[in-house]
């Protein structure tokens, strides 16, 4: 009996999936276009899930073999099932394989149950508790059935109570992985994933590539809005993206805003989106909400505004202003969701059309368009830190080795004790370097996270025009988030540089046997990786190298490397100014403070500023090129 | 409010000038009037703008309409006060708000004056906030020093101008910027500026004005001779003596001036032969 209807509860559940799967594409396809290759990508699918993304989820050893067996089990099973029991072949070689894949299912089935048993905060409860026991019935069903093809069992299990209760396990699990995969349920994952790898907005990620730099809008392009405000303004593929979602919280887990009680959850985020994709209020959303912000007060649809004008919306412009742009949550995310997109794409219409930056926001976008520099100083005064070291400036010399790019850091009286430290150690290597002087402007980072496309893209393009008049061979600054616009946003407006960051550019006149250092006598030192070095460039080993080399030995933090802690400093996150419990760079500073270490080391002006305004007693703050300044032995000298 | 016609209110914006860089931008004073303009309800905003448009200003310009009004009646080719006078007339406007003192140029701070006489329109300075429009008259907060505000009530149509001390203008965003229109307006009487005329009041920008930053006048010394923080304090906060002023009332403009000239005498802003 099991038999003659077997093959219809499958084909059934098959049917249904594939009606629910075109409902959600119509969803997606509600977003605005974008010009990713679809054969190209499905092509490149296979790989980007079994290398790239499960070198993301490998991070949790448990997590990751269980998810092996599982997922690897079901799709085996899935296939072979439909071989088996839907097309009735008759093969005992398919039947054994059938079983070897339940059973591997139901091992990582019975691993993923156990999770659930004291499930982390970060992991979200709701339907996502009942997934390990459904995963139980697909697994344990599909082998009592597969039992008799393969003459292990006589086929006399035919008695109609045992039939019942397989025929119940088989319906939920098919339920659950077929019809549950494409109509919402926590199976959703592995449809919207798959595609979303496939038609990832930055395939540069994959192989072991980083892209990090923000998309432009395109200002002649008349049908381009200025940012997102309602859901359907995304591309579609960045909806598909927010579907991808597994609700593992490991970006709450990294994210600096949420662990302060600012009102931001990643997951909360993205799961925000997905309901503002299909429709309804976040009432269902079973996961930590944003804090301060109670679950069920919000909802959205795929036309209506996200931030609304009047009244609830999709969330509170506030949620937006509290992230820091550091990149944590994109980094940790194993489905390569990209938040912080979306999160830009949704502050540029706060910013472009509504003209609501928060706070001082408004203030420092009015300086950058008729100053040049976020703070409102005189463009004129840029160069008053270096009136007595008679740096040569490129309107003079027109040529030179390097450039050195100094960032509104100059204006700053505690980073100018970074710049001299700089420039002693660009001289003690007899570096040929200059330069721009006051035709420097802002480099446009701010800007451009606070939203205002436009401004960033004005201060780019005269910054571009500037550089176009000199000649040099790289730019060097210490600042990190000059770096990142410098090195991968200002090539979308013709500016292609050579650009490293004074830790990377010193620990290469290093190597070539430019600097020699004294032997370090100084107090215990660990090391702050800035976000945009870090996470956003992929330098974690310059500094350190450089800083063993001077005879330092770093005392590592719990989170270092590309889990560090955001300083509470990027993505104009200081200017709109979100309250919280407490403040990022005071958990910061705890972190540094658990190493023990005297001096901690950084290399980015926001972070200096941001440490440094944490209460003594703490750790002194230091950037890297004035703990190297102090070590350095004139070659002179030395001989 | 029970209105049978809205307010319509003529907002005068000119190009400013930033302190720092001498960048075109939105004149403050005058972004800030506008700002109460788009706070009154059931108001028409009218906007006007007496210049030429060209790629220096434009963006300055565009900037008020950042804040969220869909155009500016451009009235070009003008002298200052006839056209903004034409376009006041011509809008149909009961009351006009502008900023106290241009950014750039002459920067008298008499065109708000000069105007009103032109129309013959009560004048109100120094204006903080509206407080409440009534059939044929406004509810005003007016600046005074140290913070002190007065409240005042006039009969439209009036003249506003704006103090610094007025709410801060709300940010100009982009896309409305960059949408909204600046529409150059046909003046009936317009004509009665002769092209000379203009090209002459635009050459004595050009050629006859220089212009520098302005020094910081002197400080009187003030002796302090308190003693303690709390003294210190006192003598700070304190209110400026009102001390040998004089209030003249019921006097003759001849008394009144000579009264005026005396007291310049002693303190020697004037010389005895008259010269400043």
């Amino acid at each position: 009996m099991l038999n003659q209807i077997l093959p219809l509860l499958i084909f059934g559940a098959l049917l249904l999936a594939v009606v629910g799967g075109v409902r959600r594409i119509r969803l997606w396809r509600n977003g605005r276009p974008s010009d990713v290759p679809i054969m190209a990508g499905l092509a490149a699918l296979p790989r980007r899930y079994l290398v790239d993304l499960h070198h993301v989820v490998a991070r949790d050893k448990y997590i990751s073999n269980t998810h092996v067996a599982t997922g690897g089990g079901f799709v085996a099973a899935a296939i072979l099932a439909i071989l088996v029991h839907g097309l009735q072949l008759n093969s005992q070689i398919l039947a054994w394989a059938l079983l070897a894949a339940t059973t591997s299912m139901f091992v990582g089935a019975l691993f993923v149950a156990k999770r659930r048993v004291q499930p982390p905060e970060r992991l979200s409860k709701g339907p996502w508790m009942r997934l390990p026991k459904s995963l139980l019935a697909f697994s344990i069903g599909f082998f009592l059935v597969t039992l008799p093809v393969t003459g292990l069992v006589p086929a006399v299990l035919g008695a109609w109570v045992l039939a019942l209760i397989l025929s119940v396990l088989i319906i939920w699990g098919l339920g659950e992985m077929f019809f549950g995969m494409t109509w919402g349920g926590p199976m959703k994952h592995a449809f919207a994933g798959a595609l979303h790898l496939a038609f990832h907005r930055r395939a540069e990620r994959f192989n072991g590539g980083r892209s990090t730099g923000l998309k432009p809008l395109h200002f002649d392009d008349q049908q381009q809005p200025l940012g997102v405000e309602k859901p359907s303004e995304f591309t579609w593929n960045q909806l598909l993206g927010f579907d991808a979602c597994v609700q593992c919280g490991r970006c709450e887990a990294m994210c600096p805003a949420f662990a302060a009680g600012q009102p931001l959850n990643p997951k909360k985020l993205i799961q925000d989106m997905v309901v503002g994709l299909a429709g309804g209020s976040d009432a269902a959303y079973a996961g930590s909400p944003y804090p301060g912000k109670p679950l069920g007060e919000h909802q959205g649809g795929p036309f209506a505004s996200i931030i609304a004008r009047e009244g609830q919306g999709l969330l509170d412009a506030e949620t937006l202003w509290s992230c820091t742009t550091c990149r944590a949550c994109v980094e940790e995310c194993p489905m390569m969701i990209e938040h912080v997109d979306a999160i830009v794409d949704m502050r540029r219409h706060l910013t472009l059309e509504r003209g609501q930056t928060p706070n001082k926001g408004a203030e420092v976008i009015d300086n950058l368009i008729a100053t040049d520099n976020p703070n409102g100083f005189n463009p004129a005064s840029r160069m008053n830190w270096a009136a007595d070291l008679a740096l040569p400036v490129l309107s003079d010399v027109k040529r030179t080795d390097v450039l050195l790019w100094m960032g509104d850091g100059a204006f700053d009286m505690r980073n100018q004790r970074s710049l001299r430290a700089l420039v002693k150690i660009l001289r003690a290597a007899k570096v040929d370097f200059a330069v721009l002087g006051n035709e420097e402007r802002d480099s446009g980072d701010v800007a451009r996270r606070l939203g205002d496309e436009a401004t960033f893209q004005s201060l780019a393009k005269r910054n571009i025009t500037t550089l176009a008049q000199y000649s040099f061979r790289s730019i060097v600054t210490c600042d990190p988030h000059s770096f990142h616009v410098l090195k991968n946003e200002y090539s979308d407006f013709g500016g292609q540089y050579v650009v490293y960051h004074h830790s990377t550019f010193i620990n290469h006149l290093r190597q070539t046997g430019k600097l020699n250092f004294a032997p370090y006598k100084g107090g215990s030192v660990t090391y702050h990786d800035p976000c945009y070095l870090g996470r956003y460039n992929g330098e974690y080993d310059a500094p350190r190298d450089l800083l063993a080399a001077a005879g330092i030995q770093v005392i590592e933090m719990e989170r270092s490397g590309f889990r560090s802690r955001c300083c509470g400093g990027g993505g104009g996150a200081p200017i709109t100014d979100i309250p919280g419990k407490q403040r990022i760079p005071d958990m910061r500073m705890e972190d540094i403070k658990q190493t023990g270490a005297e001096i901690v080391a950084v290399g980015c002006p926001q972070c200096t500023a941001m440490l440094e305004g944490v209460v003594d007693p703490r750790p002194e703050v230091l950037d890297i090129a004035e703990i190297i300044a102090k070590q350095l032995v004139e070659a002179e000298e030395a001989a | 409010m029970s209105l049978n016609q809205a307010t319509r209110v003529a907002v005068l914006l000119s190009i400013g000038q930033h302190p720092v860089t001498a960048r075109a931008r939105r004149a403050d004073q005058d972004a800030r009037a506008l700002e109460l303009a788009l706070q009154l309800n059931h108001a028409d905003v009218i906007p006007l703008h007496v210049g030429q448009l060209n790629e220096h200003n434009e963006a300055a310009l565009r900037s008020y309409l950042g804040m969220g009004i869909s155009q500016i009646k451009l009235i070009g080719n003008s002298d200052i006060l006839l056209g903004l006078e034409q376009g006041v007339r011509e809008s149909q406007a009961n009351i006009v708000l502008c900023g106290s003192r241009a950014e750039t140029g002459e920067g008298s701070g008499l065109v708000p004056y000069l105007l009103a006489k032109k129309l013959g329109w009560p004048i109100v300075s120094g204006l903080v906030s509206i407080e409440k429009l009534d059939q044929g008259s406004a509810t005003l907060l007016q600046a005074l020093p140290r913070g002190q505000r007065r409240k005042l009530k006039v009969s439209l149509p009036a003249v506003l101008a704006v103090d610094p001390a007025a709410a801060v203008a709300r940010q100009s965003a982009f896309g409305p910027a960059q949408r909204g229109a600046i529409t150059p307006q046909k003046l009936s009487s317009i004509e009665a500026v002769s092209g000379a005329e203009v090209k002459h009041n635009s050459a004595l920008h050009s050629f006859l004005w220089q212009f520098q930053p302005a020094k910081k006048r002197p400080k009187r010394l003030k002796i302090i001779k308190a003693t303690s923080a709390r003294d210190r304090f006192k003598a700070a906060a304190a209110k400026a003596d009102a001390s040998g002023g004089k209030v003249l009332q019921g006097v003759s403009a001849d008394d009144a001036a000579n009264e005026i000239i005396k007291l310049l005498l002693e303190e020697s802003v004037l010389n005895l032969d008259g010269h400043l």
